[in-house]
């Protein structure tokens, strides 16, 4: 370590130089502190995205921005082999779940064209199509994580097939359960990965109801809570679509 | 970070240490979430973090920045002769021994503590990533031994910070006003004059 000599007449200087830096040690403490009171203080934003202080949910958003940049589609999920699936697969919320859509015919697949024209799509014209199946680690916002087993149509083969390409170019894809008491939005270049399907099995079983029987969504990309059970409507979008928990302060992109 | 960390955590608390079946100690005891109020704060927790993550991310690249441009790099890493410098400090920070041995700036427990500091910060920004984006960035998660080891990781690096703040804060006050003066202004003054006595 470097010693100078420092002549007496000199020590007031120092003695002037410590009290700055002391004062300066004192006065950034007390502007961290009140930016953070500042920040504890800010509403959250008033529409679809709530729950957080605005400014942080800037934040995700910068975030989601950076991070869309640098997905890739052609990245995929990690896969399984069937033996490692899970076979007591875990429930995690019943949001929207409603025994009397389980089976049809009260249930049925509704897709609102972008043209005001609908589609009413029954289970078995989705069978119809070719099964993608997908064993891979799901991965719940709560930190846990299980390896399952699903099995349906690829989404991105479902809307070729019901010549829904107009309707893939929009930015957002939305979905609720018939009840609409549980919704997500999920950004198209998520939505049209190879691995998101439609699913109708899980273990190559029909869902049951807990899983979202009859057709849920299976969305590796994203954090479990986007892959909605019970599907009763699909939507399209440039804004984003409204989304049960980027309303309660979640990160609305979820992406993996 | 780590305040956010936890209220993270709370949503799946799993870790524990413990010999056979024997529970020493689980992360975290109910008390713990009740009295820093962390319970059903998960949203909140992410949001800050995901923010946060920037500022501490920043504040740690300049840390090393700096110490590589001004040469202070040579008073923190350390020297062969530092871990059995480190384990005369402990003896006599235990009162085993009277005398410290010579050092420059720090001694060889704070060389070896300093450094290994910044490797756990890059740790915990990897191990951080691999869970934050274990799709995109597939690679580092496999790296880290995968998704589940890399939050494990991540956690007990958190548990390294804690024990490390405990401990320097307990240095520092036993260091004393010069010490902690020193620390704010970058320079110590010492009188060449003998003291009376």
């Amino acid at each position: 370590m470097k010693k100078t000599e420092i002549p007496e007449s000199d020590l007031p200087k120092y003695s002037r130089r410590t009290w700055i830096a002391m004062i300066q040690l004192v006065l950034y403490s007390g502007l961290g502190y009140a930016g953070w009171r500042w920040l504890r203080k800010q509403p959250p934003d008033g529409g679809i995205l709530g729950g957080i202080p605005e400014p942080l949910r800037k934040g995700l958003e910068a975030n989601e921005n950076l991070f869309t940049r640098y997905y890739d589609q052609h990245r995929l999920v990690k896969e399984y082999p069937q033996s490692k699936a899970a076979r007591d697969v875990r429930v995690n919320g019943n949001i929207g779940q409603d025994a009397s859509f389980a089976t049809e015919p009260s249930w049925s697949l509704t897709v609102q064209k972008t043209n005001s024209e609908i589609l009413d799509i029954k289970l078995a014209e989705i069978q119809r199509l070719p099964k993608t199946e997908v064993i891979f680690n799901f991965k719940c916002i709560e930190g846990w994580s299980q390896i399952s087993w699903w099995g349906g149509v690829r989404l991105s083969d479902f809307l070729k097939a019901f010549s829904l390409e107009k309707e893939s170019t929009f930015k957002y894809i939305g979905m609720s359960t018939p009840d609409t008491e549980y919704t997500v939005g999920i950004d198209m270049l998520s939505a049209l990965h190879p691995q998101t399907i439609l699913a109708y099995e899980m273990n190559r079983q029909p869902l049951v109801l807990e899983h979202g029987a009859p057709l849920r969504l299976i969305i590796p990309v994203k954090y479990g809570y986007k892959s909605l059970k019970q599907i009763g409507t699909i939507y399209f979008d440039n804004e984003k679509p409204a989304d049960y928990w980027a309303v309660r302060g979640y990160d609305y992109y979820a992406g993996l | 970070m780590i305040w956010s960390g936890v209220l993270i955590y709370w949503a799946n608390d799993v870790y524990e240490i413990r010999i056979g079946n024997l529970v020493l100690f689980n992360f975290f005891p109910e008390w713990f979430y009740k009295l820093f109020n962390l319970p059903y704060r998960l949203s909140e927790g992410m949001a800050y973090h995901f923010v946060f993550m920037w500022l501490f991310f920043i504040n740690g690249a300049l840390y090393v920045i700096y110490t590589l441009v001004s040469g202070e790099w040579k008073y923190l890493i350390p020297q062969k002769n530092s871990l059995a410098e480190s384990l005369q400090v402990i003896r006599h920070n235990l009162g085993l021994i009277k005398t410290l041995p010579p050092q420059t700036k720090y001694n060889g427990a704070q060389r070896i503590a300093y450094t290994m500091i910044v490797i756990m910060g890059l740790g915990s920004i990897l191990t951080g990533l691999a869970i934050y984006k274990p799709v995109q960035l597939q690679w580092l998660t496999n790296l880290c031994g995968g998704y589940e080891a890399a939050r494990a990781e991540h956690f007990f690096l958190t548990i390294g910070y804690v024990l490390f703040f405990f401990v320097h804060l307990f240095q520092v006050i036993r260091a004393g006003w010069n010490n902690f003066r020193a620390m704010v202004t970058g320079y110590e003054i010492e009188s060449s004059k003998e003291e009376p006595k």
